[in-house]
């Protein structure tokens, strides 16, 4: 169902056993997570795919969750829940939290079935196909970025990242958490790794854009103007 | 991987490039270049490229000469070109044989694996060269565009019009620069690449020679990494600025400590101390080399160290008040005419033994040591670094040390090369002979 580079948000951590043979089945890719500071920690470049949110054993945690998940910088589209029938009622006044939900114990064929209904819905949604912040333009379909129209040239990583940022503006993020979100774990480069791709991306963005990524001191990296205004002030190309 | 194939394949298109060079090096630290049309790229990128090993220096082997180039699709950039009809791009290359297996013989693979044996420690190993090098007329003779010095700002200069563009050109290839200035020699100048890690800095190094050549030739000049062209003069070195972090923590770094250096940094030292001469052939691998190891010219010839004494071979440069993540050591005797690939294996490599075997550090040299006697420098335990290849050549091939960290094949291959220079040198009548001999003989 899922091809390399999607991955599905499952709640709770460790995902119930027949959940995970059932996505496991369907070919999905997923990982579980216990709350939503370690989906934040985990979510892929691309963001999730969607999330099963399983509410049978902890409902609170599942609902807080969700409504994470409906917010912020990581939004998430296809929500499936997943509740006892004794839950129904929970349901009520919580209906922007999930886009469809399914009675546990579920059977596999119903929850594949609800779960390709999903996506299908996301995907005819459309997910973006270019991004921007001011000048700067990415295609994600040919994979150019461009300043004020003129082509950038960039290595896959270089590339990466600065998808990364520019899908994720006005935020902070450590080196771990780009380490680990624009590289994966796999790589064994270390957090420096970070400040040396950083260095070559201002470079190449040129003098007048190259403070669009902006040394947060002791903390990392951040693209673009501040969500906060009137926080610290950020360091240029420290 | 594949994403990053499609990624290649997508920026071909888009951007119109009508060629790939597809580069590797070969035991010497020459670049090699095949260069293929898009048209072949899906399956150079699939299944490599195929190509006669034989004639490939220190790669020959008779029975199975048949080579694959397989690029390395994370290091594809687009070459910075006047021409936007015609970009040109290019990848490293990893050579493995026709089974499959990583070819032994391929300096980046070399630098792989000592990097990988790094990693099991838990450690990633950062390198920034300075990089020095002279323009002169031509390629034949030894004719300098100038004669400033040592940071000299010279007016509608040649030299610092060229520098200055090699400068943008590598920064808009990803390859950012820290420094760059008048060295002391005539017609001499540096360019001081900023840290990467070790393998994304070799490749850098054999771009950034390759980008000097390129400009300087444009302008009708030559760009020259020889380590000493002019008798009398400074050489050109690659003071080699290295560190070890343990994540995002630099292993260098102790702030409680007097010199600011950790027990690792101290071992790493001991390490380069003990092992210097083993290691110098691959460092400094030319007969010209060690015209340029010899006192006077701030080149270092004594196996010491110091925080602030130019001569030593390591140097412990002061870092900037609570910057840990700038503290460092400077090894100072490699030349930029070196394999970027086997230099920096090695120089890990004598530094990790350094850690494993927990080597002492000798205490540092404060005074000049040109200045003390032969007896003296014996006496505080200071050699000296070989004064020729052949030296060099004898200490390598008694090293257990640089055999495993370049493997059989590599370590072999390259004593035969260099042994075959050294005979070559000493059968040689040369111009200092005839100007010494002919009148009064």
């Amino acid at each position: 169902m899922g091809t390399l580079n999607e991955l599905m948000l499952v709640f709770p951590d460790p995902a119930p056993p027949l959940l995970a043979q059932t996505l496991d089945l369907s070919g999905v890719r997923w990982k579980s997570v216990g709350n939503a500071a370690i989906a934040m920690q985990y979510e892929p470049v691309d963001g999730w795919t969607g999330a099963v949110v399983c509410a049978d054993d902890d409902p609170e945690g599942a609902f807080t969750l969700c409504r994470t998940l409906r917010k912020g910088d990581s939004r998430v589209e296809s929500i499936l829940l997943l509740i006892t029938g004794a839950q129904l009622h929970d349901l009520e006044h919580r209906e922007d939290l999930f886009d469809d939900f399914c009675l546990t114990p579920f059977h596999p064929k119903e929850l594949e079935a609800r779960l390709r209904h999903l996506m299908f819905r996301a995907g005819r949604a459309g997910s973006p196909e270019v991004a921007s912040y001011g000048d700067l333009v990415l295609n994600f379909e040919t994979y150019q970025a461009a300043v004020s129209g003129k082509p950038l040239d960039l290595t896959y990583m270089e590339y990466e990242l600065l998808k990364f940022f520019v899908t994720h503006p006005g935020k902070v993020f450590t080196r771990e958490q780009l380490l680990s979100r624009v590289w994966g774990y796999e790589y064994y480069g270390g957090a420096r790794t970070v400040d040396v791709h950083v260095r070559r991306l201002r470079a190449k963005l040129g003098e007048e854009n190259a403070n669009l990524i902006q040394t947060v001191r002791s903390v990392g990296y951040r693209f673009g103007q501040s969500r906060w205004p009137g926080a610290t002030k950020p360091r240029d190309l420290g | 991987m594949e994403r990053q194939n499609e990624y290649v394949l997508r920026t071909v298109e888009e951007r119109g490039v009508r060629f790939v060079r597809l580069w590797f090096t070969d035991v010497l630290g020459f670049l090699k270049s095949v260069e293929i049309t898009p048209a072949e790229l899906q399956a150079a990128l699939e299944e490599g490229m195929t190509f006669d090993g034989s004639t490939i220096e220190g790669y020959s082997r008779i029975q199975e000469s048949d080579m694959l180039a397989r690029p390395d699709a994370s290091t594809f950039e687009l070459l910075p070109t006047d021409d936007p009809e015609a970009a040109v791009a290019r990848m490293f290359c990893d050579i493995s044989t026709f089974s499959g297996e990583p070819f032994e013989g391929d300096p980046r693979y070399v630098l792989k694996r000592n990097l990988e044996r790094a990693r099991e420690k838990g450690f990633t190993f950062f390198v920034g060269p300075e990089m020095e090098f002279f323009y002169f007329g031509s390629a034949v003779t030894v004719d300098p565009l100038d004669t400033a010095g040592y940071f000299d700002l010279t007016a509608h200069d040649l030299g610092s019009q060229l520098r200055k563009q090699t400068v943008l050109r590598l920064e808009a290839m990803g390859i950012p620069v820290e420094y760059s200035f008048h060295e002391n020699g005539p017609s001499q100048h540096e360019i001081d690449l900023r840290y990467t890690d070790a393998l994304e800095m070799a490749d850098n190094v054999m771009s950034f020679r390759l980008i000097t050549k390129e400009v300087a030739a444009d302008h009708g000049v030559y760009a020259t990494f020889m380590p000493k062209p002019i008798t009398g003069a400074f050489g050109s070195g690659m003071h080699t600025h290295v560190s070890l972090f343990e994540g995002d923590v630099n292993a260098f770094h102790d702030p409680g400590d007097e010199y600011g250096m950790s027990k690792v940094a101290k071992h790493f030292i001991a390490g380069l101390l003990v092992h210097a001469s083993e290691i110098c052939a691959i460092t400094n691998q030319w007969v010209n080399s060690y015209k340029r190891l010899i006192p006077g010219y701030e080149a270092p010839v004594y196996k010491c160290w110091a925080r602030n004494n130019r001569s030593a071979l390591v140097r412990v440069p002061r870092s900037k008040t609570g910057k840990n993540e700038s503290s460092r050591i400077e090894f100072r005797a490699p030349d930029p005419a070196c394999n970027p690939y086997l230099a920096f294996s090695l120089i890990l490599a004598a530094g990790l033994k350094g850690i494993d075997e927990g080597y002492q550090l000798p205490a540092e040299a404060t005074d000049n040591i040109y200045a003390l006697t032969e007896e003296e420098r014996v006496a505080e335990g200071i050699g000296s670094l070989p004064g020729s290849l052949r030296d060099a050549l004898d200490a390598m091939e008694h090293s257990a040390l640089v055999a495993e960290a370049l493997g059989g094949h590599v370590f072999e291959n390259f004593l035969v090369n260099k042994r075959r220079e050294w005979a070559d040198y000493k059968a040689d009548v040369t111009p200092f002979e005839i100007a010494r001999y002919l009148g009064t003989l």
